[in-house]
Parts: C-alpha cells; sequence; structure tokens
C-alpha cells in the first residue's frame, strides 16, 4: 500500500478540518475517526451521525434487457422491484463464491443503479462486463458521484431542518430525489448500522457545501461526522456482515445466513447451482455471531476460535461493543459448532477467554 | 497537550516518573487522545523482569491493541489493578490515576537517556 495509490474523495479537506485521523481503507484514505469511534456510535445510537462513503462504488445498468440480465448476475430477485425501489443483493463468482455484496435500485423501468463496495468496484466492473448481454449498457459513475450516510433516531428530524417542516423521507428501501438549495440529491433509504437512516449520492462537485449544511444544520440535533471505526462497531452489533472479512470468493451468502437475499426459485442465476446443492447437503459452516463472556482484550479478526481446546476458526471481525459493554464478534464455524449458546474460546496473545454464540443481532434497541 | 515538566518521556509515548529507585510509568495525554476510548489493559506480572523498550503490558482502544514498552531495564514491583475495572482511567487521567506500573530500576542513570519535557514537546508538535 504506497501513499501515491491513495485516492481521496471530494471531503478529504473537510476531514482533515475537523482533525480526523486519517487511514488507508482500500485505495482510499477514509477518516478512521474524528472525536473517538464511542463518541461517534453514541451519536448514531441516540441522535445522528454522518459518514463520508464517497469511496463506494457506482454502476448503472440500462436498456431493455436490463433487469433480465441482472437477474441472472445477482442472486435477489430483480424483477420484484418496482421503480424507485432497492433490495440487498449478491454478485456471486462461478462456484458460488461472493464477488461483492450491494444494493440494486431500479431508478426507471429499465435503468438500475448498483451502489458496490470501494474496494470491489473495478472488479465488479469488469466481471459484469465481461457477462454483458445485448441491449444492456454497464456505466462506471463511482468517480462522478460522491455519497454520505445520515444514520440515527433523528434522521427524519434533519431531514425536515433541511427540506421544510413538511418533507417526508422516502419509505424504507426505496429511493427518491430530491433538491438541496438547487444541488441534486438521490436519497435512499438504507443503512449500515440499525438506526433509521439514508444514504445520499450527488454529484463530486457539490460535496464540500453538503457536508457543511448538514453539519450547520445538525448542531441543534448532536450531530457527529463519523468514522470507518464507529462505523464498524455499528454495524457488527447488528451483525451485519463486512465484505473481505465476512464475505469473500471463499464464502457464499448461505453459509453468511443471508439466505434470505438469495432467490433460488430463479431458473437461472451465477452461483446458483451450487447453492441449490449446497442446500440440499446441509452447509458445512455458519457464520456465528459470539459475545465475549467477563473482562476479556476485545476479539480482533484472525484471533483463532476454540472450542473444547479444537482450533475450528479464526476470527472474521470482531471489537469492543460500545453499546453493550464487551467484546463481540463473528466467525465461520462447523456447522455442528455453529449453534446458539455453544461456548467457544478465543485466544488473545496466547491466552484463551470464553465466549459463547448469540442469537444474531447483537445488539437490540432497549 | 499536557506535557508535564517533572517527567521523562520515550519516542514511543510513555512517561516516566521517577520515585527514589523506582520509575512509575503510563502513557502520555497525547498517546491516550491518539488512541481515544480505552477498554482494555492487559498489565505484567509482579516480579517479572523487563529490558528497555520490551513490550510490557498492552492498551486496547475500540480500533486496535497497542504495546507499552519499558522505558528502562528493572523488575515489575507494583501495578495498577485500578484499571482492571476502569480502563478509561487511562483517557481521564493519563498522568496521575491511569499510570499502568512501576518497576524498580536496574539503574537509576538510564532515566537520563530519556525525553525531558522540552524534547518530547517537540516530538508531537
Amino acid at each position: 500500500m504506497t501513499a501515491a495509490a491513495q485516492k481521496r474523495t471530494p471531503l478529504y479537506d473537510e476531514h482533515v478540518r475537523l482533525g480526523a485521523k486519517m487511514i488507508p481503507f482500500g485505495d482510499w484514505l477514509m477518516p478512521v475517526q474524528y472525536s473517538g469511534i464511542v463518541d461517534e456510535h453514541q451519536a448514531v445510537r441516540n441522535n445522528v451521525g454522518v459518514f463520508d462513503i464517497s469511496h463506494m462504488g457506482q454502476l448503472v445498468a440500462s436498456g431493455a434487457g436490463a433487469g433480465e440480465w441482472l437477474n441472472r448476475m445477482l442472486t435477489n430477485n430483480v424483477e420484484k422491484l418496482d421503480v424507485h425501489s432497492g433490495q440487498y443483493t449478491f454478485l456471486l463468482n462461478q462456484n458460488g463464491g461472493i464477488i461483492d455484496d450491494l444494493i440494486v435500485y431500479r431508478t426507471a423501468p429499465d435503468e438500475f443503479l448498483l451502489v458496490v463496495n470501494a474496494s470491489r468496484t473495478d472488479e465488479d466492473f469488469t466481471w459484469l462486463r465481461s457477462h454483458i448481454a445485448p441491449g444492456v449498457e454497464l456505466q462506471n459513475r463511482s468517480d462522478r458521484y460522491a455519497g454520505l450516510a445520515i444514520q440515527g433516531p433523528r434522521v427524519a428530524e434533519l431531514f425536515r431542518a433541511l427540506f421544510g417542516a413538511t418533507f417526508e423521507l422516502p419509505a424504507r428501501n426505496t429511493i427518491a430525489a430530491a433538491d438541496l438549495n438547487t444541488m441534486p440529491l438521490a436519497i435512499a433509504r438504507t443503512g449500515y448500522t440499525g438506526e433509521d437512516g439514508v444514504e445520499i449520492f450527488f454529484e463530486s462537485k457539490y460535496a464540500p457545501a453538503i457536508w457543511t449544511t448538514i453539519l450547520e444544520k445538525g448542531k441543534a440535533l448532536g450531530i457527529r461526522p463519523c468514522g470507518l471505526g464507529a462505523r464498524d462497531t455499528l454495524r457488527l452489533e447488528m451483525c451485519y456482515p463486512l465484505n473481505g472479512n465476512d464475505l469473500t470468493p471463499e464464502h457464499n451468502p448461505l453459509e453468511a445466513g443471508l439466505g434470505f437475499f438469495v432467490d433460488l426459485t430463479k431458473p437461472n442465476f451465477t452461483g446458483r447451482e451450487i447453492l441449490a446443492q449446497a442446500k440440499e447437503h446441509g452447509l458445512k459452516r455458519r457464520l456465528a455471531p459470539f459475545r465475549m463472556q467477563g473482562k476479556t482484550p476485545p476479539p480482533r479478526p484472525h484471533y483463532a476460535v476454540f472450542r473444547d481446546g479444537e482450533r475450528l476458526a479464526e476470527v472474521s471481525s470482531g471489537t469492543a461493543s460500545p453499546s453493550l459493554g464487551y467484546g463481540i464478534g463473528m466467525a465461520y464455524l462447523p456447522i455442528e459448532h455453529a449453534k446458539i449458546g455453544t461456548a467457544l474460546e478465543i485466544e488473545i496473545r496466547g491466552q484463551k477467554f470464553p465466549a459463547v454464540i448469540e442469537k444474531k443481532p447483537l445488539y437490540k434497541k432497549p | 497537550m499536557n506535557v508535564p515538566d517533572d517527567l521523562r518521556y520515550t519516542e514511543s509515548h510513555e512517561w516516566v516518573r521517577v520515585e527514589g529507585e523506582n520509575a512509575r510509568i503510563g502513557i502520555t495525554d497525547h498517546a491516550q487522545a491518539e488512541l481515544t476510548d480505552v477498554v482494555f489493559v492487559e498489565l505484567p506480572q509482579v516480579g517479572k523482569q523487563v529490558n528497555a523498550r520490551e513490550a510490557t503490558a498492552v492498551v486496547e482502544s475500540v480500533k486496535a491493541a497497542s504495546d507499552i514498552y519499558a522505558p528502562i531495564k528493572g523488575t515489575i514491583v507494583e501495578v495498577n489493578k485500578a484499571l482492571e475495572s476502569n480502563p478509561a482511567l487511562i483517557n481521564t487521567d493519563p498522568f496521575g490515576e491511569g499510570w499502568i506500573f512501576a518497576l524498580k530500576m536496574d539503574s537509576a542513570d538510564a532515566v537520563n537517556q530519556l525525553k525531558d519535557a522540552a524534547a518530547y514537546r517537540q516530538q508531537i508538535s
């Protein structure tokens, strides 16, 4: 990872101005924290927080055959999407392994927006291009668009402060257009934190003005700029998977416990046969959420997971949970060791600490 | 950033308070501000012999585990048990209640090789 390879979002100067600690994240230089992970995490759980997600990729598929084609490329059923609706879905390789997890929105009858992980954008684009069908056009608009995730129980209040007292957020999993002081936005009611929230997308040139306006209007609501650190603790408390950690080409969505987003009744999509067989023969392993018991160091990715002294797996995601006050994580365990209530040990610096498998989500709103 | 004049400092952001033949050790205000939110501290065993620059304790923030190095060669004589129940003392009072361990120095002269407050201030500026 060289310094020269690091891309900056259009909000880089804003992050530095706010005193963010910047770290490399894939090819990008991103804020990991501003005021502190716990403070930012609590702002999202209790008030509202704003994250720069400009690094995420935007691909647009259009043309008369776009829906039918995407339905063969993605696991969820695109045909179920009305115009302005979105769904969580997977892009798989021929072996049923996960290339990427993404959200696809139907923005017009024959036009779809795919919001994909930053580190997978080029790979997704190349893969999709190499499988393109006649009459479908695919564009990578990632460099033209910036984005923010605005998350927390006070997000609706914030948007009324921004757009006026009668403003209504789009319904969950839908996307709508709106102008903020003449700057056009796409507003999608979705998120990665377990709180109410939106992700908004707009042309990169508007990014500093939109960011600043949101922070100013949000001040009275306790808004905080939030970094990747809080994004990780918030999503892991909900057991939302992180691409690269919990989702890789070595895993399929069924093992990840995300079969809900795989429509095996569709006649054909990449990876379908393998997933159907895996389901028929029974899964071999499963992504299991766990919590540490008692006072322990926090679990972290790659720590070894044991049961009764036998090494079973590595932690795929792990952290100290700010909402719960103990360590939490996830690991792919052999199916016979993945039941709720199973006692595990996590090895941390040569010492084994007790943990137990829990139901997801690990955090439930009080 | 608070850098008390009466302490000595290391490149790796530990502070040292000389108390007779013992040295009390913690991490600086600058270090705790960089880490934020300390959630766990792993303390050394009393009686353990440590070399200068040997990893001796671990401070864990939400994001990462950081080694804390012994600034001076010696034997651990005391550890701050209060950190086991309240690791955030490192954030709230890094030079006081948030101390981590104390060691009996093999040679008190070693302190003179550490940075003084002015030199450490320059390092973090």
